[in-house]
């Protein structure tokens, strides 16, 4: 099969050489050139289409990935870091060629300590993977995106999930990383080995990297704050006659001080959607899925002051469940919610916008989302976690219908520009990536920009990092 | 019903751990690997704390045969920074474990050394047997097998020593007095059986969602009892009648070949003695 021409000199046998040298220092099954395993390195779960690299290696220490770093440096060669995947902005195509270097093979959790309640993971752990390994210690690691992704994918994309509103999202939660530079310099962000649980020793490098979004250097460990798991947790569902009521609710619950784990709107088009899906029977409206996490007995006071809330906002159906079956399937209808969203219309695709205000801010953007979707025809059940002021329209369309492909990207246009216009962020944990340049612009002003590209500039002068993305 | 339920616990490799043989073909590398409770134990042990919280039986006792450790106390599980070594947990953990999810109080039966690289399930389940009568329990509840040996004959075994009626690949259960309703998951579906106490369950996998430990109830375990005992006191003896020869790695997987026309098909069909 053919080679697309990396951007190196056109020698004869250059491209070879390069493709030598990455081979002695993996070995020979850590390169490939096969198209299958490129076209497998140039997407993710997002629309952007399929941005194939010219070669992938696979790294097994950071040693190695220290090694081909220099030579991808040496060469000029783009450097695209590879996780899981599993990104929903495009972050892992390789616009311009180059090198994906995919980190599946550091797979080791090292550095557990359990009395420090912090574990220290390679890029080919995923969030699922680790909590596993923990499931005897009484810890994990709850930040949860939903799809098992690689803990260091999450720390280069800033993820956040579910539990935010409860255990914050992966800025909070990453105490260190060891980096690699796009020349092959090896970098821990806040000292080799180092977790204290607080330090005001020095910038605050590691939550530089946090959410670089692979533009900044290839992240080959992070040490992560754990957390002890809940030893009671509570589910609930309540449906509400209103967005508004719901959302208000929302905020009412937060403000009583109750430490809700999660606090999820589904709105009557997504319910409906994960109904179908699922087989089950919620009653169509805009509905709250609630989490309690504690101890058995502060269960009940959570349960009982949210429960009230809920009624003076004209909740109805309050249902709750302690036993881990029935609380699974009420949370398996949310995490489904991306592919009953999409199985509403068979055969499109689906596109998840991400906006975050402040939450008192929260039911109006949500009522004036909901009213430009039906204004313009489209389908877009909303699903968000509304503790933290953020929600999803799960976006379905025909990419072969262009006029619909048009009227979805000008809505999600409208839709970052609202959350700007209420002091919020165009991206509340999907990142940047490819599609969100223009908005980041927007959002932190010219004059930012230019600090994040003097970083870049920095520490990348070559813009070898994932070129074409976030700046 | 003043039932006491006997659990049985093995500590395995952890089910996430990629396999290694060891260079001299005696057994996989075990050194410095991960371990943990075998996951139908977990399910045995969760089946065995639903009936205690349904109060249907009255004590869960959580045994396990393995080495003691060294220095006689527990392992720190404090790891050196920048040392590359995966949790290990030893024999008393696993039995922490069953604790902390639950069982009232622990047995560790002390088989180390070379009876313990050849332990299998009739030595088990002579040590099951007779710590059943001693122990005067009623109900034993094993996992269906290990995830290292996948002998599935531990249960069986011991129901047979004991001449008692076994509910093996349990899916579901169901206790009324002295009675047992089982559901089994059989190849043909579910079979439903009815056996009287005394009796030996095994637990298949959908029987229950094993609850994780948590922080509180792990600190709590550490304040329950396990006793140790020997196998020579319980009359066993646990010598082997097996004996290994050699351990091996399944064959590497050959490449395909693709092929232009059905004839460089059928050549190389012909070619590889298969037609």
């Amino acid at each position: 099969m053919a080679v697309r021409r990396l951007a190196v000199s056109h020698e004869t046998g250059a491209v070879e050489r390069v493709i030598a040298s990455f081979r002695a220092v993996t070995g020979d099954e850590g390169v490939s050139v096969g198209l299958a395993v490129r076209e497998q390195h140039g997407r993710d779960e997002s629309v952007h289409r399929c941005r194939p690299p010219d070669v992938v290696v696979f790294p097994r220490s950071v040693e190695e990935v220290s090694g081909l770093a220099k030579i991808c440096h040496h060469h000029r060669l783009p450097i695209i870091p590879f996780g899981t995947g599993t990104g929903l902005e495009g972050g892992v195509g390789a616009l311009k060629g180059g090198v994906c270097f995919s980190l599946r093979k550091m797979d080791q959790v090292l550095d557990l300590h359990q009395e420090d309640s912090d574990v220290t993971v390679e890029p080919g752990v995923t969030r699922k993977g680790l909590n596993a390994y923990l499931r005897d210690t009484g810890l994990w690691f709850p930040v949860d995106p939903g799809a098992d992704a690689s803990l260091c994918g999450m720390a280069a994309t800033s993820a956040s999930g579910t539990n935010a509103v409860r255990y914050g999202t992966m800025r909070e939660n990453v105490m260190n990383l060891e980096v690699v530079l796009a020349d092959g310099t090896v970098l821990h962000t806040a000292g080799k080995g180092r977790r204290p649980r607080k330090t005001s020793a020095g910038y605050n490098i590691t939550n530089l990297f946090v959410g670089s979004e692979g533009t900044l250097g290839i992240i080959t460990k992070a040490t992560l704050r754990l957390y002890g798991i809940p030893e009671s947790m509570v589910s609930a569902v309540c449906s509400f006659p209103s967005v508004q009521s719901a959302v208000d609710s929302t905020v009412q619950i937060l403000q009583a001080g109750v430490p809700i784990a999660r606090i999820e709107f589904l709105d009557d088009v997504m319910i409906n959607a994960c109904n179908r899906f699922n087989n089950l029977s919620y009653a169509v409206a805009p509905t709250l899925f609630l989490e309690f996490h504690g101890s058995s007995k502060s269960m009940e006071e959570q349960v009982s002051v949210t429960e009230e809330i809920t009624r003076e906002n004209g909740g109805s159906d309050f249902a709750w469940a302690e036993d881990e079956e029935t609380r699974g399937r009420l949370w398996k209808a949310r995490h489904d919610a991306w592919y009953a969203a999409q199985a509403l219309r068979p055969g499109c695709k689906a596109y998840s916008t991400d906006v975050c205000v402040p939450i008192s801010l929260l039911p109006q953007i949500i009522v004036e989302t909901k009213e430009d979707l039906i204004r313009n025809r489209l389908t877009g059940p909303i699903a968000g976690h509304v503790g933290d002021g953020n929600f999803h329209c799960l976006m379905v369309l025909d990419p072969n219908d262009l006029d619909e492909v048009q009227r979805v990207h000008a809505f999600t246009e409208r839709l970052a520009r609202r959350a700007l216009e209420m002091d919020g962020t165009c991206t509340g944990e999907h990142g940047v990536g490819l599609g969100k340049r223009d908005l980041l612009r927007e959002e932190v002003g010219p004059l930012t920009i230019e600090v994040m590209q003097g970083i870049k500039a920095t520490l990348d002068p070559k813009n070898l990092m994932n070129p074409g993305k976030v700046l | 019903m003043s039932a006491r339920v006997l659990v049985g616990v093995k500590r395995v490799i952890d089910y996430a751990v990629k396999i290694r043989v060891k260079p001299d073909h005696t057994g996989v590398v075990t050194d410095g690997v991960k371990h943990s409770m075998n996951p139908f134990c977990e399910i045995a042990v969760e089946e065995a704390v639903k009936l205690k919280e349904k109060k249907l039986v009255k004590e869960v006792v959580a045994v396990s045969c393995g080495p003691q450790q060294a220095q006689g106390k527990e392992i720190d599980l404090q790891i050196i920074s920048n040392k590359r070594m995966t949790v290990g947990f030893i024999l008393q953990e696993t039995i922490r474990t069953a604790l902390a999810m639950g069982a009232d109080r622990g047995i560790h039966v002390e088989v180390s050394g070379k009876d313990y690289e050849t332990l299998g399930p009739l030595q088990v389940s002579k040590i099951l047997a007779a710590l059943a009568k001693k122990e005067e329990a009623n109900l034993i509840i094993l996992g269906k097998q290990a995830i290292d040996d996948d002998c599935n004959q531990t249960g069986q075994m011991t129901a047979a020593l004991l001449d008692w009626p076994q509910g093996t690949f349990a899916s579901e259960v169901t206790m009324d007095r002295d009675m047992l309703k089982v559901v089994r998951e059989i190849d043909g579906g579910l079979e439903t059986i009815k056996i009287k106490m005394p009796a030996v369950l095994t637990a298949d996998l959908r029987l229950n969602t094993p609850r994780y430990a948590t922080l509180p109830n792990i600190m709590k375990a550490k304040k329950k009892k396990i006793t140790t005992v020997k196998p020579g006191d319980l009359g066993v003896d646990v010598s082997s009648r097996l004996e290994v020869l050699n351990v091996e790695e399944p064959p590497q997987r050959l490449a395909g070949v693709k092929v232009e026309t059905v004839d460089d098909l059928v050549g190389k069909l012909k070619e590889a003695g298969k037609i």
